[in-house]
């Protein structure tokens, strides 16, 4: 380390004396760097500099279990990605999944936010309680409910034949399958946009309230023009949040379903795996990332645009 | 009025009309409405929690009660020979398989969540108090590099870690790991340096120490919260995660848990009981965690960006 330069002066009575001024040297400026400059590093070395080789990728045929070295085909895989039917499928796959389950956990999770607001005893444990399920792996998550939602065995149909009613093939028919899928995403981040709208309802001023209850303002007026506007910001991040992370996508469904059955919950995510690491053709996997890519950093804008409002406020 | 109002605030839950009912009428419909409430949110955490705890329930019956149809809740023979399976193998040889896993785990977590902090909370602090050339644009950098699709990475990665010897290492991990930290730490580690006045290192600076010395004596340990609630989010996120660990790992010395556990459903019959304990065990630390930081949740899990 560095040596002290000046050694300790002797005190004057009643005065502090002077710190040693140690790591004079360290600048501003070049403390400022040398705190960020490695940070930066990793990250350039770990996302940006793969993200660049996919881009390069993604203009080439390579593939990773040939050795022959990759050939410039220029837009061909993009060509190819935007107008293959089965890309368009995986799409309304992921987009059904993504409106299906952010759209529930949205109302759920605000509705036991707001349920939770209301009482004031036991707040604290109710929501601990209720984060559970978020705060699980999706590895452990796809597991639980996957022998839940077995068809012989599973708690559910079980549970289903002692009401009357009959079991259903939950995993292994091509419609139940998509909707066990966002039933099972439903369960685990539920309680994320509760927690985020949690926030929002308690930072409500409790003075509008009372202002609006003097006026004799229905119950619903007074959700509808002091609650749902201010929470509403939040509940907005809460949500764009959701949905790139639904949209991204990947463990759930390997876990849960494998993508099966045929292709029912085959999202875009799944498909750049199965492209990638069944097909081994790297690059038109690429040239698919490098798409993804691209949506997640329009809705990442919106995010961070919501973000900054927010803050300013 | 001023009863009234009190009146009104009170029985907050009862709809206000332009001629109100008299009081203990207003007051019995308020404290239904009260009890409906109750018991929606609790049927709501029921369905919540059931999945964990009939996983729990699965992880300590016998094999027989496991797969018995109609499911049994509450009448079945206790065991602890699936969490025995969890770490010791069958034939009584040693450790399992699942218990190397969970070692790695927890060396992989860790490691990769010390190196986020140590890189993260200097750079944080940084963004923090200097005026730099194009700050918000490097911060916005920072962080879309957490929302890029994890499957999509992982194609170039799989390639540069073959060509460096990463592959199936622990180490290639836990460097992966860092990195997709690094932007959270350094996002929700600014919110709390941004909370600790400036004035504290001007004022020892006017002392005479210099500007890291003030930044290392007397910001730093004003952190230490800070950093350790940042620092558990960090640790959870790299405990459960399984993307990376699944395509960058392949033998049983490098692999982690998550896919370890993951493996359990290969076959054509699935021991769903050693799967629950070895759930069970695998999330309990999680839960913990969790709770440490149950103050922090908010600010974590939307990267420090939203502060309750």
């Amino acid at each position: 380390m560095a040596t002290t330069i000046s050694p300790a002066e002797p005190a004057a009575p009643l005065v502090a004396p002077p710190a040693a001024r140690r790591f004079r040297w360290l600048g501003d400026r070049r403390l400022s760097a040398m705190f960020i400059a490695p940070a930066l590093a990793l990250l350039l070395f770990l996302s940006v500099f793969p993200l660049l080789w996919a881009l390069y990728l993604s203009f080439t045929n390579y593939s990773a279990t040939r050795d022959t070295p990759a050939q410039w085909v220029w837009f061909d895989n993009y060509r190819d990605i935007l107008t293959s039917a089965t890309v368009h499928q995986r799409a309304l796959t992921t987009l059904m999944y993504v409106i299906g389950a952010v759209g529930l956990q949205t109302v759920l999770g605000f509705s036991i936010a707001y349920l939770i607001s209301r009482r004031v005893r036991g707040r604290g444990l109710m929501t601990t309680l209720f984060l559970v399920p978020m705060m699980l792996s999706p590895v452990v998550v796809g597991l639980f409910w996957r022998f839940m939602l077995d068809t012989q065995f599973g708690v559910v149909n079980s549970l289903l034949n002692s009401l009357g009613f009959g079991s259903v093939e939950w995993l292994t028919k091509q419609r139940t399958a998509l909707l066990s899928l966002i039933v099972v995403d439903t369960w685990q981040w539920t309680p994320f946009i509760m927690l985020i709208a949690l926030a929002g309802l308690t930072a409500v001023p409790k003075y509008l309230y009372e202002a609006a209850s003097i006026d004799r303002a229905s119950e619903w007026f007074r959700f509808r023009h002091i609650t749902l506007p201010l929470v509403w910001p939040l509940l907005l991040i809460a949500v764009l949040f959701r949905a790139i992370e639904a949209f991204r996508l990947f463990d759930l469904v390997y876990i849960l379903t494998n993508g099966g059955p045929g292709v029912s919950t085959e999202t875009l995510s799944f498909h750049v795996y199965k492209v990638a690491f069944l097909g081994f053709d790297t690059g038109a996997a690429s040239a698919y990332g490098i798409l993804m890519v691209l949506v997640v950093i329009v809705l990442a804008q919106f995010y961070l645009r919501y973000l900054e409002k927010l803050r300013s406020t | 009025m001023a009863l009234h109002i009190d009146e009104t605030v009170a029985a907050e839950a009862g709809a206000a009309h332009r001629n109100p009912p008299r009081g203990p009428q207003r007051r019995r419909r308020g404290t239904l409405r009260t009890w409906l409430e109750i018991v929606v949110l609790a049927a709501f955490a029921v369905v919540m929690l059931f999945p964990v705890v009939w996983m729990l329930e699965t992880s300590l019956k016998e094999n027989r009660d496991v797969y018995a149809v109609p499911a049994q809740f509450f009448r079945f023979d206790v065991t602890l020979d699936h969490y025995k399976d969890v770490f010791v193998q069958r034939d009584g040889s040693g450790t399992s398989d699942l218990a190397v896993s969970y070692k790695n785990s927890i060396l992989v977590a860790g490691t990769s969540t010390i190196l986020a902090t140590l890189l993260g909370v200097p750079a944080a602090w940084a963004y923090s108090r200097f005026a730099l050339k194009a700050k918000k644009d490097q911060l916005f950098f920072i962080l879309s590099t957490r929302f890029m699709p994890p499957v999509v990475v992982v194609i170039p990665i799989f390639l540069m870690y073959r060509d460096l010897g990463l592959i199936n290492t622990k180490l290639g991990l836990v460097l992966i790991y860092a990195a997709f930290n690094l932007p959270f730490t350094i996002w929700m580690m600014k919110g709390f340096v941004d909370e600790v006045p400036a004035e504290y290192e001007d004022a020892a600076m006017l002392d005479g120490y210099s500007r890291f010395e003030a930044f290392w004596r007397f910001t730093l340990p004003l952190l230490v919260p800070g950093i350790a609630a940042t620092a558990v989010f960090a640790l959870i996120f790299s405990w459960n995660e399984f993307v990376f660990a699944i395509f960058l790992t392949s033998s049983d010395s490098a692999r982690t848990a998550p896919p370890a556990i993951a493996g359990l459903i290969g076959g054509t019959t699935i021991d769903w009981g050693l799967v629950a304990a070895s759930a069970m065990v695998f999330a309990v630390p999680v839960l913990l965690f969790a709770f440490l930081v149950r103050k922090h949740l908010v600010a974590g899990v939307t990267l420090g960006a939203v502060r309750r």
